[in-house]
């Protein structure tokens, strides 16, 4: 990656190139709200709620564990672009480059075992039984 | 004259504008031509005719799809935040347009040489999760709060694994230049690869499938317990936009797998945009074979898979990979 001769590529084509596509889709819903029908009556604007009144505030509450799940995607996404800065040099680097992102990754997994080991993969499923064999040692 | 025309050619507007308008056009095409077929496959496989009465064979029926879709009302539900519930099929859309740009079709066409060809790809396909977390909170419906969860736990899930495995094929071609990719697997089929990083490949293909939203992997949208995940409020073109872009994605992906593993336009004939064609759509029947193929998995099953299998796999293959590069060379 890095005894390549870099290609000269200006990048008001892709920014320029991006906004017209923008505009485009933009177009595509704006001549859809021409064309299409319009018509109102009293439940059209209804949100869907197989087909009873809906009820309550459609803003609920999740799980937690979707939560732990963008955690975890954040920290090893992370660790993900540091193996790139890594892979990018890693010819110059040579040996001791290698045997540094070897420990990296191997601490990488150990976390991954640690998380595994401590229940923060498991979802529902898991946890139930889990609680149910503390329950039975208890007794 | 010949000469002149090319020279226009080379121009960057020029270049820019006849890669934009290629680009739709073969997106338009390729929605219409992929409803088809998935209608198709699933009546073959369900021994079933599929559409039929629409035209000869039911060829006309896309088409029919699109008039209708585009002469709907844009219905916009009641308490939903309307700029987001807007901005979401366009901020899904938009992306994926933008995926073509660095796609090497064949050594003649590209729309835009550049040496980072393949994080620009990776990075605008991840885009798509913001586009469905946006449609999933501003549509004030419970199905498709649910929906957008589950689509971004799992998308940002299967990301890493992704990640993780292009890197080691970019680190044994030593480019990111989806050009050099297919570059370096042209001494014939052995060199491609699929051959030579088999789970790699296998890895791409489970993380894609999870990535595009597909069965078996399906669960944002799963019509069995959420309507239609977050898009059960959208209408219309607004629709019909997350449809394009879904069919759209499907495609980048198969372009993509087709670059890193298939040898992208290298092939035994006639080498060229017809390899590249044919190798893309042959991984979309395959991805649409899985969807009749394999149940839905259960949610904690799917980020599992993940988390458990496919993240320590592609790791280990990084590291394999990191070990044989530098002892080969």
């Amino acid at each position: 990656m890095t005894a390549q001769p870099p290609v000269d590529t200006p990048l008001w084509p892709l920014v320029l190139y991006c906004a017209i596509v923008m505009i485009l889709a933009a177009f595509i819903v704006i001549l859809s709200a021409f064309l299409g029908q319009r018509h109102r009556e009293r439940t059209t604007n209804e949100p869907y709620e197989s087909g009873i009144a809906p009820t309550g505030s459609a803003r609920i509450r999740f799980d937690i564990k979707f939560y732990l799940s963008a955690m975890f995607f954040v920290l090893f996404d992370l660790e993900a672009v540091f193996i790139f800065a890594w892979a990018d040099a890693a010819r110059p680097l040579g040996w001791t480059g290698y045997i540094e992102i070897l420990i990296f990754i191997a601490v990488l997994l150990l976390a991954l075992f640690y998380l595994w080991r401590v229940g923060a993969l498991d979802w529902r499923v898991e946890k139930h039984r889990r609680s149910k064999r503390q329950v039975t040692k208890v007794n | 004259m010949m000469s002149q025309l090319l020279s226009y050619l080379s121009l960057p507007l020029v270049h820019l504008i006849l890669s934009l308008v290629v680009i739709l056009a073969f997106l338009g095409v390729n929605g219409i031509v992929l409803i088809y077929v998935e209608r198709k496959v699933a009546g073959f496989i369900q021994r079933r005719p599929g559409p039929y009465e629409v035209g000869p064979w039911g060829l006309l029926q896309p088409l029919a799809d699109a008039l209708k879709l585009l002469s709907k009302q844009l219905v916009t539900p009641m308490g939903a935040d309307k700029i987001l519930f807007w901005a979401a099929p366009i901020l899904s859309f938009a992306p994926v347009v933008i995926c073509f740009m660095p796609m090497p079709v064949s050594p003649m066409f590209t729309g835009m040489e550049m040496n980072l060809g393949l994080i620009l790809i990776l990075a605008f396909t991840s885009l798509n999760v913001l586009a469905l977390c946006l449609a999933g909170w501003s549509s004030n419906n419970k199905y498709s709060l649910l929906g957008a969860a589950r689509a971004v736990s799992q998308s940002v899930a299967y990301e890493i694994p992704l990640l993780i495995t292009v890197l080691a094929i970019a680190f044994q071609t030593g480019s990111l230049n989806l050009s050099e990719i297919v570059a370096s697997q042209t001494k014939g089929i052995w060199s491609w690869n699929i051959f030579v990083q088999p789970i790699a490949f296998i890895i791409y293909i489970i993380a894609v499938t999870a990535e595009t939203n597909r069965a078996p992997f399906d669960l944002p949208e799963a019509e069995s317990e959420l309507t239609a995940g977050f898009h059960t409020e959208y209408a219309g073109m607004h629709f019909g936009l997350f449809f394009l872009a879904e069919y759209s994605y499907m495609i980048v992906v198969c372009a993509v797998a087709t670059v890193l593993f298939l040898g992208g336009w290298h092939g035994p004939f006639l080498s060229g945009p017809f390899w590249f064609i044919l190798k893309t759509y042959a991984l979309i029947l395959v991805l649409m074979w899985f969807r009749w193929t394999f149940p839905r998995v259960r949610f904690d099953q799917l980020l599992n898979i993940c988390w458990k299998w496919l993240i320590p796999l592609s790791l280990i293959n990084l590291v394999l990979t990191a070990l044989l590069v530098k002892i080969v060379r």
